[in-house]
């Protein structure tokens, strides 16, 4: 140990003579009342062109989170060309203001900063993480990467061979299978939703440096974007740092897409996807959901927490700690502007696929018959007693500024949630569950080794069973030559 | 009556105060042996109760493999006043969250609540700590068999390349090292895991003088730790725990192995023993693995992937453990390229960080980032890595809580040539093991091997 020569130590030694009972352990200690979260409020100011700014101040770590948002995203991919959101914000940091990708990463990496970039569905988002001490030169990095990035053709070539092998490398992964045959079989190809955002093999071909600069030029105005900072600054601060860097970011018209709404499950259909010799079936169970601003929003987040959206969850019980044929089963509802999905998954041990099937749909019945009052009750204290929790660090409560923009919700949402978890009761609880979980109209998809398991599902009945292949869902393993 | 003797331990660190770097708590130890570290940070109305038991996979005998993991999914099962099930529904009736974890070290466990729920978690943990075993049944123990034996099939049998650890491990450290198997254990010996086996670990290694508590956040230090030996001080001090005697690595040999795997492409793991975690060398690998594999213009991935492009992906990083550590470099060749190929190119950049040191401005960077991961570390509380987490780990390691500012100096105080001269020492040619992953069939993109083990 190196350490006796750099510290001076202050030791007390302090004597306590206590008298203490015994514990008593018959019953479990009394909970005071819930302190209250109290953050620093949402600061909402636009720069001098109109840009938009959600600030909120956290003074304990010299660290500034500062995230980009653009209105774009896969859902605004042609379909020749899907893929394209995802690898234009990927190669945003490959060549910038006449930098090199690699003076770019250099530069980035000296400072300590990170920045990521990418494309979700309906958002697109530059974010930097970047020491105090190093914010304006990171600043300035980024505003080059957002502003001017250069595509150039070498470094579009190397990542597109990149998703290529990404796409060949799934074919291996039953949970990546699992994953991209849900979405795909639920909302269709047709669908942006139905699409892996990374594109397929023929489409990831198609696209140019010419189309990227194109899609760039047409969403990243700043009247489609949004700047979010947490972090050790003040706004005075802020403010200046944003005008230098972001002042003259050019507004301009940007095109809306009318997006269909998805089509709902009308029935039950099973989708085997054979994986020989795989040592578990990988589930994914579920339908269309609901959008995000649903007035469902919080009796779903209640009920889906009962049902599988935490440890002590009712898929989780069954599945896991009765009958052990998995290491954990959950639910979940993806909320987007339009329905999203609802999925149910585990990975269940291969011989107990069909039992485990049987176990799954029982919890998915169930939850419409009846939600006694304690487990309503511990379902709403999870979300709303650990609300705070989502609050820890500059990431957390960027990540959580970034639901209040894409949404429009209220700057005081923070402060309306665990109101509106508490108002959830039991009728409205099971309202939702007859409402979103609906057994009988769900889609199905089991990757696991089809030898052992057909029969079995066979004779559950489940309706119209459909066995596909790897490729069927995946397509042909991309050739990529060097 | 009882007399406690609270011996806090204010430690004032002047490198702490230069380096920003500090985390101010009080260290008590209760008359069981029990150590007690207590932080307060009230950002948000949060606390972290973090347990270590100082014990893992390292202490499993062969036969037992799995066993420590195993024992910790029965930590979450019930106690004597608490009925299976009860952990997780209280504290999430509270507002709260928990898990654990097993590595070859230490087992830790951790409860994040509202800060209003700080009894509720120390009654649990403690429950579990005293009484674990007035619950115990065999019923008990087969049903987390279960469940694991599916933990080990999800993150190992059914993931791509995931039998790579079990096969690694193997190799680099001889048999009867209990380095040489994996934290999972083997199928074979999980199910020979008994119920009398869990009695046995548990009053021999779950004992209060084997554990220390952290608690960190929205927390009174004077009322919490009247709070903790309340619900800790009656747990008897357990036997003196028997310390663990390492068998000798000695790998004066480079060992080649060739797997088949369901994955279309083949990937190379090369494997060397290094120093344990933070002692001298341990940094100097930390910054060799940056200088290799961390980022764009790092040695390996600029010419594997971004130039030569004959890579998918490599990365290299030092697996830091008590008795020693592993350095390991691990690189997927795309479609078309063998392992040869990519093992050329990895033995080069070796040779030349033999031959010469780094450039300065490599180990800059790759200490600027290690500086600025630092502040991340002082932002969250709980879970796992939180503040609560790493006293507790610097203090197993070191026996000072607060050691983030001595750890950073680490690597701020590295030079070039340290470098240079813990790659001589470690990255031997003749001293290393070397892992080879093929799609089945295709042993010819392996790296020819001297010895093959299935």
């Amino acid at each position: 140990m190196k350490n006796s020569s750099i510290l001076t130590g202050i030791i007390l030694i302090v004597l306590y003579a206590h008298i203490f009972a015994q514990p008593d352990r018959s019953k479990v200690p009394a909970i005071p009342p819930a302190p209250e979260l109290n953050l620093p409020a949402v600061q909402q100011f636009d720069l001098s062109n109109g840009l938009k700014v959600y600030f909120m101040e956290k003074h304990e770590v010299p660290l500034v989170q500062l995230n980009i948002l653009v209105k774009t995203g896969s859902v605004n991919d042609p379909n020749e060309k899907s893929g394209i959101a995802g690898l234009m914000a990927d190669m945003l940091d490959e060549g910038a203001a006449g930098k090199t990708a690699l003076q770019i990463a250099d530069e980035i990496d000296f400072l300590g900063a990170e920045i990521s970039s990418g494309a979700g569905m309906h958002f697109s988002s530059v974010n930097l993480h970047t020491p105090l001490s190093k914010f304006d030169q990171a600043l300035r990095i980024l505003s080059q990467i957002v502003l001017t990035p250069d595509f150039p053709e070498n470094e579009l070539d190397r990542l597109k061979k990149e998703r290529l092998t990404t796409i060949l490398q799934w074919h291996d992964d039953p949970r990546s299978i699992a994953s991209v045959a849900f979405s795909q079989l639920l909302f269709s190809k047709n669908h942006p939703y139905g699409r892996p955002s990374i594109g397929n093999e023929v489409s990831i071909r198609n696209i140019s440096a010419a189309d990227l600069k194109d899609f760039h030029n047409r969403y990243f105005k700043s009247n489609n974007a949004y700047v979010i900072t947490v972090g050790d600054i003040t706004k005075e601060k802020l403010t200046a740092a944003l005008e230098e860097s972001f002042g003259k970011w050019q507004k301009g018209d940007v095109p809306q897409v009318k997006l269909k709404e998805p089509e709902q499950v009308k029935n039950r259909i099973v989708y085997l996807i054979d994986k020989p010799g795989a040592p578990q079936s990988v589930l994914s169970m579920g339908r269309v959901g609901l959008p995000r601003l649903s007035k469902d929003y919080f009796p779903v987040s209640v009920m889906n927490t009962v049902l599988g959206g935490s440890f002590s969850s009712r898929l989780n019980q069954n599945l896991r700690e009765q009958h052990g044929y998995t290491y954990g089963a959950f639910s979940s509802f993806g909320f987007r502007p339009l329905p999203g999905p609802f999925s149910a998954q585990a990975s269940v041990q291969t011989e107990v696929t069909d039992s485990a099937l049987i176990q799954f749909l029982k919890e998915l019945n169930d939850i419409s018959a009846e939600i006694p009052e304690q487990e309503l009750s511990r379902a709403k204290n999870y979300l709303a007693l650990g609300y705070p929790s989502n609050f820890q660090t500059v990431r957390d409560i960027a990540g959580q500024l970034a639901e209040i923009v894409q949404y429009s919700l209220p700057e005081d949402y923070f402060n309306e949630y665990i109101p509106s978890v508490n108002e959830v009761d039991a009728a409205k609880a099971i309202d939702a569950a007859k409402k979103y979980i609906v057994p009988d109209q769900m889609i199905i998809v089991v990757v696991g080794d089809r030898s052992k398991i057909e029969e079995g599902i066979r004779r559950l009945n489940l309706g119209e069973i459909k066995n596909l292949s790897v490729t069927d869902v995946l397509g042909a393993i991309p050739e990529v030559v060097q | 009556m009882r007399v406690i003797i609270i011996i806090i331990l204010a430690c004032i660190s002047i490198q702490a105060q230069s380096t920003g770097l500090n985390v101010p708590y009080t260290r008590h130890v209760l008359q069981n042996g029990l150590n007690v570290i207590l932080h307060e940070d009230h950002s948000i109305p949060m606390v972290s109760l973090n347990m270590w038991y100082h014990v893992g996979s390292g202490y499993e005998r062969q036969g037992r493999t799995g066993f420590a993991h195993l024992f910790e999914h029965l930590m979450f099962e019930g106690s004597g006043h608490v009925p299976e099930g009860q952990f997780d529904k209280l504290l999430e009736a509270a507002g709260g969250d928990n898990n654990g974890s097993t590595n070859t070290d230490r087992t830790n466990y951790w409860e994040n609540v509202p800060s209003n729920a700080l009894e509720l978690a120390l009654y649990l943990d403690s429950d579990r700590m005293g009484y674990l075993l007035d619950s115990m049944t065999p019923e008990l123990v087969d049903g987390q068999r279960s469940v694991v034996k599916n933990e080990r099939r999800q993150s190992y049998e059914n993931r791509p390349y995931g039998l790579a650890w079990e096969i690694i491990y193997k190799n680099v450290y001889p048999a009867e090292h209990p380095y040489s198997w994996t934290t999972i254990g083997s199928m074979e010996d999980l199910s020979a895991a008994s119920y009398e086996d869990v009695v046995n670990f548990f009053k021999t290694y779950y004992a209060p003088n084997n554990a220390s508590l952290s608690i960190a956040g929205d927390i009174n230090t004077a009322e919490t730790i009247k709070l903790v030996e309340k619900w800790f001080g009656e747990i008897p001090r357990g036997k003196s725990i028997p310390q663990l005697q390492m068998p000798v690595v000695k790998a004066a040999e480079e060992k080649s192995i060739i797997h088949e795997d369901k994955v279309q492409l083949p990937r190379l793991y090369m494997v060397w023993v290094t120093p344990p975690t933070l002692t001298p060398g341990d940094a100097e690998m930390d910054a060799l693995a940056n200088i290799m594999a961390g980022g764009k213009n790092s040695r390996l991935y600029k010419r594997l992937v971004y130039d030569m492009q004959i890579a998918q992906d490599v990365s290299a990083f030092q697996d830091s453990k008590r008795f020693s550590s592993e350095f390991f470099i691990i690189a997927t060749a795309r479609s078309g390229h063998n392992l040869e190929e990519i093992k050329t190119v990895i033995q080069e950049e070796i040779d030349k960080l033999k031959k010469e040191p780094p450039t300065e401005r490599e180990l800059q960077r790759a200490v600027n980032q290690y500086e600025a991961r630092f502040l991340d570390r002082l932002e969250n509380i709980g879970g796992f890595g939180g503040k609560a987490d790493l006293l507790n780990n610097y203090f197993y390691y070191t026996g000072n809580p607060d050691y983030f500012s001595e750890d950073l100096n680490r690597y701020k105080s590295l030079t070039v040539k340290d470098i240079q001269a813990m790659t001589q020492t470690y990255l031997k040619d003749n001293s290393r093991v070397i892992l080879s992953i093929v799609p089945q069939g295709k042993r010819d993109l392996a790296i020819r091997a001297k010895e093959e083990v299935q």
